[in-house]
């Protein structure tokens, strides 16, 4: 080995190579399809013809003027955002409660975890059993009441929440793990000193607990709303996005347009903006998250 | 214990079964589903009084569940190993290499978690066309991997932090090279993080629905997951058939997580917790 070298590798240069692969991996099959989504974007490219036209930013003042887009963006949101709120606060009541000496913990907590691990496709089917229009199990009991059964999945003011429903159920376990995490490293010496000082549950609760969850909490609702903002599987499995788009995310519609409507251009333009949604909505939460936790 | 203690006991305990009563509801129902007769219309919250499998044989055969399987197992087993094979060696420099540049070459690896590879679909798609890897084992498998790397450089590069560096030290005085030190005495110690990264992205796509759907349309290709998509497309009438293999699809990873839940429970919250 000559010199250059053999100071090359103490000094560790040659070590980065160890990452080259992945960065090979990252830069073929994320930067390189990023930049062509965005020169899509500005083309009338159908998804299949080698001919297509620059139309400028055409795509964007469509998806601006497109009522469509006002809907799924809407659903995006109540996916995301809605899903997020009932995961954790449901996640958290649930850890507060097998965060004791019960003796069905064990089972509680793996019963609860469960859906975390099946595929969301098949979450979704499950409970399509449950709202299907006939012989749903939600009908059956609904026409113990009344004569007809409900249409639960084909009405636009029922769906997107059953939607956002079934995401919370699958995903609630992961909230309640990390929020159970988190409360194991609460010193117990904390809640001792609280309870001499007078503090009741409630307060306990505000000043020992609250606070000191703050990092469970930030991860939990990131990771909840990253998920909830791109979901995909349930809303295909449940509905297909319909009747119409009334129940699509961002995901579905892109989809939607791609391979049904071959609006390959525009629909590169929906990638776009989702990224830009969650992007700019995770970075916020977390930011905003993260200010809050107590520094340790 | 008195009598108010024991009482307050049997109350939480009621509640806590209740609680998992309701979380089991949507896995009765399927099973009530999958085992019951085409002819038989009672509601599906009553359990079949019989025992008929043909909703199974009907769901095994027309999805072609067990060619579905393999092509299951085969896209899983590479994409994790290699997943954890360039993971881990990319996180060691990164860990232990702190300059500004590698400081910055993480960043760009980590933020990468924030943005859905989704939102690139369209772009993906054409690229995958061109470079001839749609219906391909390798096609999908080199995605899975790149979409998971984010999180497992994360997972290993954090890990490797909390690894004091005298043990480094000690190997090379030993005459152990810096590649020969990552293999001889970091991996063995990467155990737990491996467990934990091999559970997060096996899961994941074990479960994956939205790529595999794209890129592996051809049937004797499709993974489970797009086998039961297409099933139920044409199938949409004989729900029981639907359930079946819904129940079939889902039993692998159930029996799994059941065996090793400690490790899935305690994997997911050691690795995110620390972030």
């Amino acid at each position: 080995m000559s010199g250059t070298v053999k100071r090359l590798v103490r000094g560790g240069v040659l070590l980065n190579l160890l990452y080259v692969p992945a960065m090979a991996l990252f830069a073929v099959f994320i930067f390189w399809p990023f930049l062509k989504g965005i020169q899509i974007s500005f083309t009338n490219w159908d998804g299949y013809n080698q001919n297509f036209q620059w139309i400028g930013t055409d795509n964007y003042s469509r998806m601006f003027g497109d009522p469509d887009i006002k809907t799924v963006v809407k659903n995006t949101f109540i996916y995301g955002v809605g899903s997020t709120l009932f995961q954790n606060v449901v996640g958290l009541l649930y850890a507060l409660f097998l965060n004791t000496r019960i003796r069905t913990r064990g089972l509680v907590r793996t019963v609860i975890y469960l859906p975390v691990i099946i595929s969301s496709l098949i979450m979704g089917y499950i409970w399509y059993f449950f709202f299907q229009y006939e012989g749903g199990a939600i009908n059956d009991l609904l026409q113990l009441f009344q004569d007809q059964p409900a249409n639960l999945l084909g009405d636009p003011k029922a769906n997107v929440w059953i939607i956002m429903f079934v995401n919370t159920f699958q995903y609630l376990g992961i909230a309640m793990v990390l929020f159970l995490a988190g409360l194991q490293t609460i010193p117990r010496e904390y809640y001792e000193a609280a309870t001499i000082d007078g503090a009741g549950p409630l307060a306990r609760f505000r000043r020992v607990t609250w606070p000191l969850l703050a990092p469970s909490f930030t991860v939990s609702v990131v990771l909840n709303l990253i998920g909830g903002l791109k979901l995909f599987d349930v809303i295909t499995a449940m509905t297909n996005s319909g009747p119409g788009y009334a129940s699509a995310s961002l995901s579905t519609l892109m989809y939607l347009l791609y391979f049904g409507r071959e609006d390959a251009g525009y629909a590169a333009t929906i990638g776009i903006l989702m990224f830009v949604i969650i992007s700019v909505v995770s970075l916020f939460a977390l930011i905003l998250l993260r200010r809050r936790e107590v520094p340790a | 214990m008195n009598g108010a203690k024991a009482r307050r006991r049997y109350g939480l305990t009621g509640l806590s079964l209740l609680i998992a009563l309701i979380h089991v509801l949507p896995f009765y129902i399927l099973i009530t589903t999958a085992f019951k007769a085409e002819d038989d219309l009672s509601s599906k919250w009553i359990m079949p009084g019989y025992l008929y499998l043909d909703n199974f044989a009907n769901a095994w055969r027309e999805a072609n569940l067990a060619r579905a399987f393999l092509n299951n197992v085969t896209v899983t087993v590479l994409s994790v190993l290699f997943i954890v094979v360039i993971g881990s060696i990319a996180a060691y420099p990164l860990a232990r290499r702190q300059t500004k540049w590698n400081k910055l070459v993480y960043l760009v690896f980590v933020s990468a978690l924030i943005v859905p590879p989704l939102t690139i679909l369209v772009p993906l798609y054409k690229f995958m066309v061109n470079i001839g890897g749609m219906n391909r084992y390798w096609g999908i498998i080199l995605l899975h991997i790149t979409f998971n790397l984010p999180m497992t450089i994360f997972l290993y590069t954090g890990f490797i932090g909390t690894i004091p560096r005298d043990l480094d030290e000690a190997a090379m005085i030993d005459g152990t090279g810096r590649f020969g030190l990552f293999y001889r005495i970091l991996l063995p110690l990467l155990k737990p993080i491996t467990a934990t990264v091999v559970i997060l992205t096996g899961v994941g796509v074990w479960n994956d629905y939205q790529f595999s759907v794209f890129f592996l349309q051809r049937p004797e290709l499709r993974t489970v997951t797009v086998a039961l998509s297409s099933f139920f497309g044409t199938y949409t009438s004989h729900i029981g058939w639907v359930a079946a293999g819904s129940f079939v699809a889902a039993l692998p990873m159930t029996v799994v997580y059941l065996f090793l839940q400690r490790y899935f429970i305690t994997g997911l919250s050691s690795g995110a917790v620390k972030g």
